[in-house]
């Protein structure tokens, strides 16, 4: 229980996907103008996250990685066993992609209070490298189920704690007087680099 | 070359830049930016992909059913990026272990996704393949830009021949620590992008 615990807290703060691996940054920078859209986008990053990263776990474990299939197979000689991890990548954005599609048809049936909120959100999702990045470090991490269950959460949670934190400095900034050239783009890429600074003093925690 | 293509080509570069004006793209922009020869590749891993996913993608642009688009979208891109992976872990090895998942992470790059989706969904595939290559261009600007910064005030190096000589070799120069950790490139962009638009005013947001 401790185990997953730590995992936990050190996907949400010491290695918060978007301010210490800049996952998920292309909607992290465009979305965050407002707080409620902010927490919407949030939400279903979490949801996604939470699916596809032990979905994929499981398909990885199963199939692709190197001399899974074998005993399926009937191979027993080393030489023959069968490595398809070089088909990760496509297989994980398809599965991403099934699984946003699977969501947003059970949302807009069951839930569609749910679903007029996210909206034009879930779609996005598919391409938010958070998902991916997440993902990808799982098989890196070499995660077994129940962590990558955690690990998948966390990873989502910390994302969103990031984007809401974003949302409001800058439904703040707004009135602030920030010179021409900098309004918009440019300041909030240093307010993020400032947040990202200040994330980095997780770091020292060891769990 | 007419001036249609040339606009298309290096339009990207400065007017129309894909990270510093279409805030695409920033997800890999950041964390691989630590040192001039990692982000060289990167920016020729993406010219490639976004150049040849868009050249795909407009061959069969008038075959693609709608509804499924971004998924026939996807398996194209994600396929590029496989070769790119392949390649790379085949001639230089140490590279493809250094940028880990952020290869991977191409697929999700929202430059790649958007031009397909904007431009080659609609044009011709050679006018295609130009603003693909101008795309990446762009993007590998930028890229090199912060890289150039870092590397040669974190580390006093550029491409990892020695030009200010560090204090800890007898030298004279102090690294700048801060520029070696990857949220300083936050900083870099943002400023990059105030000296781009009081370059050219009109690339100012309106609040």
């Amino acid at each position: 229980m401790e185990h997953y615990l730590s995992i936990f807290i050190k996907t949400i703060f010491i290695e918060n996907m978007a301010l210490s691996f800049f996952l998920g940054m292309c909607t992290f920078l465009a979305v965050s103008k407002k707080v409620s859209t902010a927490i919407g986008l949030g939400v279903a990053v979490v949801v996604v996250l939470g699916l596809a990263v032990p979905a994929n776990q499981v398909i990885y474990q199963a199939i692709l990685a190197p001399g899974a299939l074998d005993s399926m197979m009937g191979i027993t000689d080393p030489a023959q066993s069968i490595d398809l991890s070089f088909l990760s990548f496509i297989t994980f954005i398809g599965v991403i992609a099934a699984l946003v599609q699977i969501l947003e048809m059970i949302l807009d049936k069951y839930f569609p209070a749910l679903y007029q909120a996210l909206g034009i959100f879930l779609p996005l999702i598919t391409v938010n490298c958070a998902i991916f990045g997440a993902v990808s470090f799982m098989v890196a991490k070499n995660l077994t189920l129940g962590e990558s269950v955690v690990y998948g959460i966390g990873s989502g949670v910390g994302w969103m704690l990031a984007i809401v934190l974003m949302a409001g400095l800058r439904e703040k900034m707004k009135y602030s007087d920030v010179p021409a050239g900098l309004k918009g783009l440019g300041i909030t890429f240093i307010t993020a680099g400032l947040m990202a600074f200040g994330f980095l003093s997780f770091g020292g925690i060891s769990l | 070359m007419s001036s249609e293509t040339k606009k298309v080509l290096f339009g990207p570069v400065i007017d129309n830049n894909p990270i510093a004006l279409q805030v695409l793209g920033v997800c890999s922009a950041l964390a691989v930016t630590s040192s001039m020869a990692n982000a060289l590749v990167m920016s020729i891993a993406v010219m490639l992909v976004t150049a040849f996913s868009n050249l795909f993608i407009s061959l069969i642009r008038n075959q693609i059913p709608s509804s499924v688009r971004i998924i026939v979208q996807m398996a194209i891109i994600a396929s590029l990026v496989i070769v790119v992976d392949q390649v790379l872990k085949a001639f230089s090895y140490q590279l493809s272990k250094e940028l880990s998942v952020f290869i991977g992470l191409i697929i999700t790059n929202c430059i790649v996704m958007g031009r397909a989706e904007a431009f080659a969904m609609k044009e011709k595939p050679g006018i295609s393949f130009l603003d693909g290559l101008g795309n990446g261009l762009g993007y590998g600007a930028v890229l090199m830009v912060v890289a150039f910064f870092r590397e040669l005030f974190g580390f006093g190096t550029i491409f990892g021949m020695e030009v200010f000589k560090l204090v800890q070799n007898d030298g004279w120069y102090q690294g700048n620590g801060l520029l070696v950790l990857p949220f300083s490139s936050f900083f870099i962009i943002g400023l990059t992008i105030w000296a781009i638009r009081q370059w050219k005013p009109e690339q100012v947001e309106e609040d």
